[in-house]
């Protein structure tokens, strides 16, 4: 009890003296969650409409592995990234195992297909709708993904905050590819997993503030947005 | 408006089923040059399905579409359409229409310029900021008439234009359709609005059941009607 005490009393010390050391791990581990986020959604936006406005054979079976690829394990993910980039690995020369780089490319093969698999429903239903409309106009299916991307904005835009929300999240993939080295590459999961066991309970416990804060506001602002458009949503609806 | 004619049009026998349904059955039409051809029909006749087809939207069963001169979509870049259900992008009154020139590869401030010009022409100059999605329901369908116009086709099909706009509105819509006959454009429209229909149609074709029962010059179809259904529908007494 008092050790949860002090450790909280200790925790709010660091936060809110901005310990150097804790603030560092926090803007690291955004930085990398960022990186990995603007990486998915390079890849998952244009690939996810591509999936919902052409149709190809096997396209089922894409979006089956797709979302399937959603639940992938951080650990296994960590694994297969850890022997591409080792020094024997195919990727090797690139040299990056243990660097931040390395911990965005893993939590980036994580989010790549939680935003494509929900992009591709966003973009497969509004199509449905305005295909007719769009093909009159003489709009291409290829010219017509980013109309539907930035008409289905919203939308698109819960689809980045579930990836973002599940790189801040996880942990087994960036201890395995960065190694949780001060200064470096320790994030805030991997600090919390590791350095709890090591009696740095105040470290721990201020950085587990932070990440609870974040997921909230994670899923404020998600709802922010879908409570935003809903009103407008509902009105489409209405008019149709 | 200056390139040559796609018209005359000419379908030849068109044919569409859907789950053993005979949605159009052998339809044969010519649309000449500059003369407003309505199809005229109960609900379900088929009126919007033939549009589409003649548009190049829907593939028919059988029966080709036949433009002169040009194919696909050099003659569809020809063409355009303003549907029963509006479709509207998620954004403002005047992208959508900025969106639709674009498409034609038109640049930026020449396609605000062309959007403008359009909205004024519809009555909805001073509208072009709002959100398309909150406009009334017959503003939207203005808007959409309005985004047909801006990509100055030779052919509009307009399927029902005026069903869900006030008398005045409609008036307007009525209006507009004969300007377009004076700009050189030719209008196929349908509606099952038998006072437009004897204000506006040049030539007639009367479907019922997916079949085009009688077809000519709309002044001898009004005043001799050959078949009993026309007979019917004229006198107010064929619903479907
Ligand atoms: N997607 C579809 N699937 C199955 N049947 C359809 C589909 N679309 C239309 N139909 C059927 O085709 C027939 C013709 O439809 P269409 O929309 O062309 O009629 P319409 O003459 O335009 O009627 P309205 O005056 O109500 O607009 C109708 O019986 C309709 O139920
Ligand atoms: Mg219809």
């Amino acid at each position: 009890m008092s050790d949860l005490t002090e450790g909280f009393a200790a925790a709010f010390r660091l936060l809110f003296g901005f310990d150097a050391d804790l603030w560092e791990i926090i803007v690291l581990s955004l930085e990398v969650n960022l990186a990995a986020v603007a990486l998915s959604c390079l890849i998952g936006l244009p690939l996810g409409g591509a999936l919902a406005v052409y149709r190809f054979r096997g396209r089922r079976a894409v979006i089956v592995l797709v979302n399937a690829l959603m639940g992938l394990p951080p650990v296994v993910v960590g694994l297969l990234v850890y022997l591409m980039l080792s020094r024997s690995g195919p990727l090797g020369a690139l040299n990056i195992l243990f660097t931040p780089g390395a911990m965005a490319i893993a939590q980036a093969i994580l989010v790549t297909p939680i935003v494509t698999a929900l992009t591709r429903q966003i973009v497969e239903s509004l199509w449905h709708d305005y295909r007719e409309q769009l093909t009159s106009l003489g709009s291409s299916r290829r010219r017509a993904i980013p109309t539907l991307l930035w008409d289905g904005r919203t939308a698109v835009l819960t689809a980045i905050l579930a990836g973002f929300g599940r790189a801040a999240a996880e942990v087994g993939a960036v201890i395995i590819v960065g190694g949780n080295i001060a200064h470096h590459t320790r994030t805030m999961t991997t600090a919390i997993a590791l350095e709890t066991g090591r009696g740095n309970l105040a470290l721990a416990l201020g950085l587990g503030i932070v990440l609870v804060t974040l997921a909230i506001v994670l899923n404020a602002a998600a709802w922010m947005v879908r409570e935003r458009s809903t009103p407008e949503a509902a009105l489409v609806v209405a008019s149709r | 408006m200056e390139a040559p004619s796609i018209l005359p049009l000419a379908l030849e026998s068109i044919s569409l089923r859907h789950d053993g349904q005979q949605i159009l059955d052998r339809i044969n039409m010519l649309v000449a040059r500059r003369r407003t051809t309505v199809v005229l029909g109960p609900n379900g006749a088929g009126k919007s399905m033939l549009l589409k087809i003649a548009h190049g939207l829907i593939a028919p069963d059988s029966g080709t579409v036949r433009w002169s001169g040009l194919t696909g979509a050099a003659a569809q870049a020809r063409q355009a359409m303003v549907f029963q259900k509006p479709v509207l992008l998620n954004r403002s009154v005047l992208a959508n229409i900025v969106h639709a020139v674009r498409l034609q590869g038109i640049a930026r401030a020449a396609a605000v310029h062309r959007a403008h010009t359009a909205l004024d022409y519809v009555g909805l100059g001073d509208m072009a900021i709002r959100p398309a999605r909150s406009l009334s329901g017959g503003e939207q369908q203005r808007l959409s008439f309005a985004r047909a116009w801006a990509r100055d086709p030779e052919v509009l099909f307009l399927d029902e234009p005026t069903a869900s706009l006030d008398p005045a509105a409609s008036w307007s819509i009525e209006q507009i359709i004969l300007e377009l006959r004076r700009e050189g454009r030719t209008a196929i429209l349908s509606t099952h609005d038998l006072a437009m229909a004897r204000r506006l149609a040049d030539d007639l074709v009367f479907l019922h059941h997916g079949r085009a029962l009688e077809a000519g010059p709309a002044a001898s179809l009004f005043s001799d009607p050959k078949t009993p259904e026309l007979t019917a529908f004229l006198k107010g007494e064929l619903h479907w």
